[in-house]
C-alpha cells in the first residue's frame, strides 16, 4: 500500500517534471509574474499598459541578439560577435546617411554584417575553430574596422537615424513600440524554421550529436556557415533597433549586451552544449533580465549594486531552473 | 608477452627517442617559441633601438595579462572557462590600493597576503557555485562577473592611487643585468613555486584527469566537485596575482576591469590548451600572450593607426587558431 502510493507520488513527480522540461514556458512565465509583482510593490501605481511598452520596447534588442545565442546554442556554440557586429551595423547607417542615403547605408552595412558572419562561419564550419574564440577574433576584427571607418569618415553627429528612432523608441498609441513590427516575424520566422523546417532540425541534429548528423547525410559545414551568416544579420538588425531605442550610433554600443544575451538564452532553458531548447524561452528570458534590470534601478540602488544583485540573481534563477527541471 | 616486452622496450628508449617525443608533444609551444623568436627579431629591425628599456617595458606590460592567462588556464585545464578572470582581477586589484593607501610599507605585505587569500575564496566560491548548482561554468562565472565587478565599483568608484612602494620595485627594473626584466622573473618563480609542483601533485592530475574526462576521471576515485573547487581556487589566485601586478605595476586600483578576460581565452587557446580540457599546461598561454603583446608593440612601432593593429591582431589570432586545428585535423585524419 505504502509502496503503491510512493510510486504513485514519484510517478506524479516525474510527470510534473517532464511538464516541466517540455513546457520551459510554465516556470519562466512564474518567474517574470514574481519580478511585476515585486515592481508594482516597489513602485505602486506604475505597473499599468504604458510601463508594460516601455519594457518590451527595451527588451526587442536583447530579444534579437539573445535569438543569435540561441541559434548558434543549438549547435553547441556561441557568438561573441555579435556586440560589435550590432553596432557596427548602427553605426554605418548613421554615418552614411547623410550623403549616400538611407538605403545605400542599410545596404552597406547588412553587407558587412554578413562578411563577419560568413568570416565566422568558415572559421568554425571548415576549420574548426572554436565558435567562442572564432567570434572573439571576429569582435576584434569588426570593432578595429568600425573604428577605423568612424575615424575616416569624421561623423560629428552621435544621434541616429530618424526612421530608426521612430521604429526603435517610438510607439502606436504611446503604447504598442513599433518596434514590434520588425520583431513579431523575426521571431515568428525563428520560431517557425526551428519547428518546422529541415534547416531548424538540422541545427537541433548538429548540436546533440554532430557525428550522428554527419552519418545521418547533414553536411555541417554548410548548416554551420548559414547559421552565422543569419546570426550576424540578425545582430545587425538589433544593432538597428538599439540605435534607434538609445538615439546613439556607437561603435561600443552593444557591448554591454553580448554577456545579457547569452544569459538571457541561458535561462530561457538553451543549454550551452546544444542540441536542447528554443526561442519562446529565450523572449521570456530576455524579458526577465529587462523587466529586472527596470526593478534595480526602480529601487534606487547605485549601479555598483545593481551589478552584483543582477549577477546573483541570474546565478539563482538558472540554479532553480536546473533544479526544477532535474538536468544535469 | 608481447605486450610486456613493448613496455619495457618504450621505458628503455634512448634518449634522442625521448627527446623527440618530448619535441613531439610539445610541438605546438614550440613553434610558438619560434614564432616569439621571429617577432623579436623583427622588433629589432624595424625598431633598432629596441633594447633594455623597451625590454623592461615589455615585461611590465605583460605581467598582468600573463597572470589572467594562467588562470584561465588551468581552469580551463580542468573542463571549466572563468569568464570572472578580469573582474577578479579588478575587485584585488582596488582592494590591494585602498589597503595600502596610506599605510607603512609593512602592513604592505599583510594586505598583499590578505589579497591572495581574497584571491582563492573568490574562485572558491566560483567552483563552489558551479558544483552545487550544477549550472554551465560558462553562465555562472558570466554572472559572478558581474558581482565581483559590482563590489570592485562598491570598493573604488573610481581610479585611486596606492601601492607599498616596495611591491612597485618587485615589478620595476631588473635583476642581476639590465637585460632580465625583474616582472619576467617574478612571473617564472610565481609559476615555478606554484605550478610547477601542483602538476605532479595529486591534485594537479585530478585537474588533469576531470578535464579530460569527467566520468571516467570519477569513476577512477578522483573527487570531480572538490577538484573543480580547487582548480577554481587556483584561477582565483592567479587572478588575484594579476590583480596585485596590475596596481604594482601602475600604481593605482581601477575598478574597471579591463579587457583581461576575453584576452585570457584568446590567448589560452593560443597556447595550445584545448577548451574541450585536459590537454596543455600554464607556458604555452604565456608564451601566446607575449606574442599577443609584441605583435600590439609591433604595430604601434609601425606607427599603424590602432584601429588597424587591433585588426590586426584579431587576424592573426584568427589565422594561427585556424591553422591549429587544421594541423590537429589532419592528425586525427592519419
Amino acid at each position: 500500500m505504502t509502496a503503491a502510493t510512493q510510486t504513485a507520488a514519484r510517478g506524479a513527480a516525474g510527470g510534473w517534471r517532464r511538464v516541466l522540461r517540455e513546457q520551459p514556458m510554465i516556470p519562466l512565465s512564474f518567474i517574470l509574474l514574481l519580478l511585476v509583482i515585486a515592481y508594482a510593490v516597489a513602485r505602486p501605481g506604475v505597473v499599468n499598459a504604458d510601463w508594460a511598452g516601455v519594457i518590451l520596447r527595451a527588451a526587442v534588442p536583447l530579444a534579437i541578439l539573445a535569438g543569435c545565442q540561441t541559434l548558434t546554442m543549438l549547435t553547441g556554440g556561441i557568438d561573441l560577435s555579435v556586440g560589435a557586429v550590432a553596432s557596427m551595423a548602427g553605426f554605418v547607417v548613421a554615418s552614411l546617411v547623410n550623403g549616400p542615403g538611407l538605403w545605400v547605408g542599410l545596404a552597406v552595412a547588412l553587407t558587412a554584417a554578413l562578411l563577419a558572419g560568413l568570416l565566422t562561419g568558415i572559421g568554425v564550419g571548415i576549420f574548426r575553430v572554436h565558435p567562442l574564440i572564432m567570434s572573439l577574433g571576429v569582435s576584434f576584427v569588426v570593432l578595429g574596422l568600425a573604428n577605423a571607418w568612424q575615424i575616416a569618415t569624421v561623423t560629428s553627429s552621435t544621434g541616429t537615424v530618424p526612421e530608426f528612432r521612430i521604429i526603435g523608441s517610438d510607439r502606436f498609441l504611446q503604447i504598442i513600440p513599433y518596434s514590434l513590427v520588425v520583431f513579431l516575424p523575426l521571431a515568428a520566422l525563428i520560431l517557425v524554421g526551428l519547428k518546422r523546417t529541415g534547416y531548424g532540425r538540422m541545427l537541433y541534429a548538429i548540436g546533440d550529436n554532430p557525428i550522428a548528423a554527419r552519418l545521418s547525410g547533414a553536411r555541417g559545414w554548410q548548416v554551420l556557415i548559414v547559421l552565422y551568416v543569419i546570426s550576424a544579420l540578425m545582430a545587425a538588425v538589433g544593432g538597428f533597433l538599439l540605435s534607434g531605442l538609445t538615439n546613439v550610433s556607437s561603435v561600443t554600443l552593444a557591448d554591454s549586451l553580448v554577456l545579457p544575451s547569452v544569459a538571457a538564452a541561458v535561462i530561457g532553458g538553451t543549454s550551452i552544449f546544444g542540441g536542447r531548447g528554443g526561442y519562446v524561452g529565450t523572449i521570456l528570458g530576455a524579458l526577465i533580465l529587462t523587466v529586472l534590470s527596470a526593478l534595480l534601478t526602480a529601487l534606487g540602488y547605485p549601479e555598483a549594486v545593481r551589478q552584483i544583485l543582477f549577477g546573483i540573481i541570474i546565478v539563482v534563477v538558472a540554479a532553480t531552473y536546473t533544479r526544477v527541471i532535474g538536468e544535469t | 608477452m608481447s605486450a610486456a616486452s613493448g613496455t619495457v622496450g618504450s621505458t628503455q628508449r634512448a634518449p634522442a627517442d625521448a627527446l623527440v617525443a618530448w619535441a613531439r608533444r610539445n610541438g605546438w609551444v614550440l613553434c610558438l617559441l619560434v614564432l616569439l623568436g621571429a617577432l623579436f627579431v623583427f622588433t629589432k629591425m624595424i625598431n633598432p633601438g629596441y633594447g633594455v628599456t623597451g625590454l623592461q617595458g615589455f615585461a611590465i606590460s605583460v605581467l598582468p595579462l600573463a597572470m589572467a592567462a594562467v588562470a584561465q588556464a588551468i581552469c580551463v585545464i580542468g573542463g571549466g572557462i572563468d569568464l570572472s578572470v578580469g573582474s577578479m582581477m579588478a575587485l584585488t586589484s582596488v582592494v590591494a590600493a585602498t589597503q595600502m593607501k596610506g599605510q607603512g610599507e609593512e602592513f604592505g605585505v599583510v594586505v598583499v597576503v590578505g589579497v591572495l587569500l581574497l584571491g582563492l575564496v573568490l574562485g572558491a566560491v566560483n567552483g563552489s557555485v558551479i558544483v552545487l548548482t550544477r549550472v554551465p561554468d560558462i553562465v555562472v562565472t558570466l554572472a559572478m562577473a558581474f558581482v565581483w565587478g559590482g563590489s570592485a565599483l562598491v570598493i573604488l568608484a573610481s581610479p585611486t592611487a596606492g601601492s607599498a612602494q616596495w611591491l612597485k620595485d618587485l615589478v620595476l627594473g631588473s635583476l642581476v643585468s639590465e637585460w632580465i626584466p625583474k616582472a619576467a622573473v617574478l612571473l617564472l618563480v610565481i609559476v615555478a613555486v606554484v605550478w610547477i609542483p601542483l602538476r605532479r601533485t595529486r591534485l594537479g592530475l585530478s585537474i588533469y584527469a576531470i578535464g579530460s574526462n569527467q566520468l571516467a576521471a570519477f569513476r577512477s576515485g578522483v573527487s570531480v566537485g572538490r577538484t573543480k573547487v580547487a582548480a577554481y581556487s587556483l584561477t582565483g589566485l592567479f587572478a588575484a596575482l594579476g590583480g596585485l601586478s596590475l596596481t604594482a605595476s601602475t600604481g593605482i586600483g581601477n575598478p574597471v576591469p579591463g579587457p583581461y578576460t576575453l584576452l585570457s581565452v584568446a590567448a589560452v587557446v593560443l597556447g595550445g590548451v584545448s577548451l574541450a580540457g585536459g590537454r596543455g599546461g600554464v607556458f604555452g598561454p604565456i608564451i601566446g600572450v607575449l606574442i599577443l603583446v609584441l605583435i600590439q608593440n609591433d604595430l604601434a612601432f609601425l606607427s599603424l593607426d590602432p584601429n588597424l593593429s587591433l585588426v590586426t591582431q584579431g587576424l592573426i589570432l584568427i589565422g594561427v587558431v585556424m591553422f591549429g586545428s587544421l594541423i590537429q585535423w589532419r592528425q586525427g585524419r592519419r
